[in-house]
């Protein structure tokens, strides 16, 4: 065989591996909108569930991701973001550096049903807080932060090592300089990882089941106090979420549409995750746009 | 001038080098007969400076004066150290986890290099460029207010007013004013430069380092550089890193050149470039090497 046959076979090939990619994708994709999209309607979208007969909504189950993503995200950023810096801009090559960079590989290879049954010791028994979302909440961030850190430490690593230094010629401390100079350059590349982050968070399932169970309380949505134990607002209750929700009723569900509820509720999730998706990528932009005047 | 000349590409080497030694060595030449460098007074000066790099002693034993208002040029191969020398005046190896330094640095005969003194109310006073223009992401406006903000400046109208006077001391206002707000990034490589010395200029600095400031630049560019050096020198004391010897020759007062990691000789611009006492000196600045 020649050298230029060989070529057309591979890029061929290439182009294969790419076609079904896509073909994958998108036959996913379609399967769960179409058949979770008939399921889907303003009702189903807010009402309660049911546990035995037909009918059953989410409601409580998608404010419950929404809530926990929330969060979630309210600890997994900020640590993942310092993490980030410390390796990036602080930390000097040694055993310790080696050592933290050991602990990060060892947490992101941790199956999350172990980090469950770790949160279940914590953050249900050990504190006492009983099935919370809180507890559901830091078993995602444990799971989360290796990824934050590491997506976050790549996007600050990449910006110039000459933007720094012009700062710091200037006179600007080095603190001054990671905020205003380093972070604002890195932005895209740190909202890139916190979107995988939450993508994640937001289909999770085996990590909760067992952190923040697999039942809501009769939550009074006008009730905003987020001490009181029937508002949707307070962290310290029970809640399933959606990816939760979706494992209950196909494994241990009595209702008689099981299938279409799950159905339905995959759409959601992901119409939820793709949404979510394209609204940070949004924000990121017009803060990206405001901090550095560049055109994105 | 317009952009598309700014944008042209820069010339082979070799051309703009035949052509331009003997001019350059005639300007010299014209300027010490008419400037005699006198010894005024000392801006900054180093006494016995070494600096390490891990095992590698990259400055040794450097013994230097330089007078204020005075264009400076530190000349020599590549690795020869100069760069390094020059990072050393605003301590900006501070920042190289493997470098040390010993010695004495003499800002107004105020030792600077201890490492109790203020890096920072240091590096305000001594303002660098560097070899490839590297403005902030950020606006035109951004990029020059932005230190002076950190040391304090918080009025709108003052900081305007310290944008506005800092592009026009880099001969940048006209072709910027209208488009402040926009990216830096947008700029060409030459107008980036220039907004580079006027990010420096914004803080109100003693001294500009300039580390090959227009190796990255075309000939138009150069020169408008150049030119600007020449104004800036007026109000600030410049010591320059430079690759090209006639830039050296055009432009500086007086002349180091360095030789792996050593001080080789120190005198007036022509002296080095007509009759260096040292015979390095001699091959080196007649293209023998480097």
């Amino acid at each position: 065989m020649t050298a230029k046959i060989v070529d057309r076979v591979m890029t061929a090939v290439f182009y294969l591996i790419a076609a079904l990619l896509v073909v994958l994708l998108v036959g996913l994709l379609g399967y769960i909108l179409a058949r979770g999209l008939p399921k889907l309607s303003w009702t189903f979208l807010t009402s309660p569930p049911q546990s035995l007969s037909a009918g059953s909504g989410i409601g409580p189950q998608l404010f419950n991701s929404i809530y926990m993503l929330f969060l979630t995200m309210l600890f997994t950023v900020p640590i993942g973001v310092g993490g980030g810096i410390y390796l990036a801009e602080y930390a000097r090559p040694g055993r310790l550096t080696d050592t933290i960079r050991a602990a990060i590989e060892v947490l992101s290879s941790l199956p999350s049903i172990v980090v469950g049954l770790f949160g279940l010791i914590v953050f249900v028994y050990y504190t006492g807080w009983g099935y919370t979302l809180m507890g559901g909440a830091l078993a995602l961030m444990l799971f989360n932060l290796p990824l934050m850190v590491r997506t976050s430490e790549e996007a600050i690593r990449a910006v110039p090592h000459e933007q720094r230094e012009a700062s710091l010629a200037l006179g600007v401390s080095r603190w001054r300089t990671i905020t205003d100079v380093v972070l604002p350059s890195a932005l895209p590349g740190i909202v890139t990882g916190a979107i995988l982050t939450a993508g994640r968070a937001f289909g999770e399932a085996a990590a909760l089941i067992f952190t923040a169970g697999m039942s809501t309380p009769r939550l009074d949505f006008h009730d905003w106090n987020p001490l009181s134990p029937t508002s949707p607002f307070n962290p310290f209750r029970p809640g399933e979420t959606l990816a939760v929700n979706i494992w209950k009723v196909n494994s241990e569900g009595l209702i008689p549409d099981a299938k279409e509820v799950s159905a339905g509720a995959s759409a959601v999730l992901v119409i939820a995750v793709l949404l979510f998706n394209l609204m940070a990528r949004f924000l990121a932009r017009v803060f990206y746009r405001r901090m550095t005047a560049a055109k994105l | 001038m317009t952009d598309s000349l700014t944008s042209a590409p820069p010339r082979p080497v070799w051309v703009v080098d035949r052509w331009s030694e003997t001019r350059a060595l005639e300007e010299a030449e014209d300027r010490a007969v008419s400037q005699p460098a006198a010894e005024g007074a000392v801006a900054i000066e180093t006494r016995s400076l070494n600096v390490y790099y891990g095992d590698v002693h990259a400055i040794k034993d450097v013994s230097l004066k330089f007078y204020r208002h005075e264009i400076t040029a530190l000349i020599g191969p590549s690795g020869c150290g100069k760069s390094t020398y020059l990072r050393s005046l605003n301590r900006m190896n501070d920042t190289i986890p493997t470098a040390r330094t010993t010695g004495q640095i003499l800002l107004d005969g105020v030792d600077v290099g201890r490492p109790d003194v203020d890096v920072w109310a240091l590096r305000k006073r001594v303002g660098m460029v560097w070899q490839r223009p590297n403005p902030f992401n950020k606006s035109i406006y951004e990029n020059v207010a932005f230190a002076p903000r950190f040391h304090g400046v918080r009025k709108k109208k003052d900081l305007d007013e310290i944008v506005e006077r800092s592009l026009r001391a880099a001969a940048l206002w006209d072709e910027v004013k209208d488009r402040l707000h926009e990216s830096a990034l947008g700029l060409s490589g030459g107008q980036q430069q220039r907004l580079v010395i006027a990010r420096a200029l914004a803080v109100e600095p003693e001294i500009l380092l300039l580390d090959e400031p227009a190796s990255s630049l075309d000939p138009v560019s150069t020169a408008k550089i150049e030119e600007l050096l020449f104004e800036l020198k007026k109000r600030y004391t410049i010591i320059i890193v430079t690759h090209n010897m006639q830039q050296a020759a055009r432009i500086s007062d007086r002349t180091a050149f360095f030789l792996n990691g050593e001080l080789i000789e120190y005198a007036d611009t022509k002296t080095i470039f007509t009759r260096p006492s040292r015979k390095e000196t001699e091959d080196y600045v007649s293209g023998r090497f480097g």
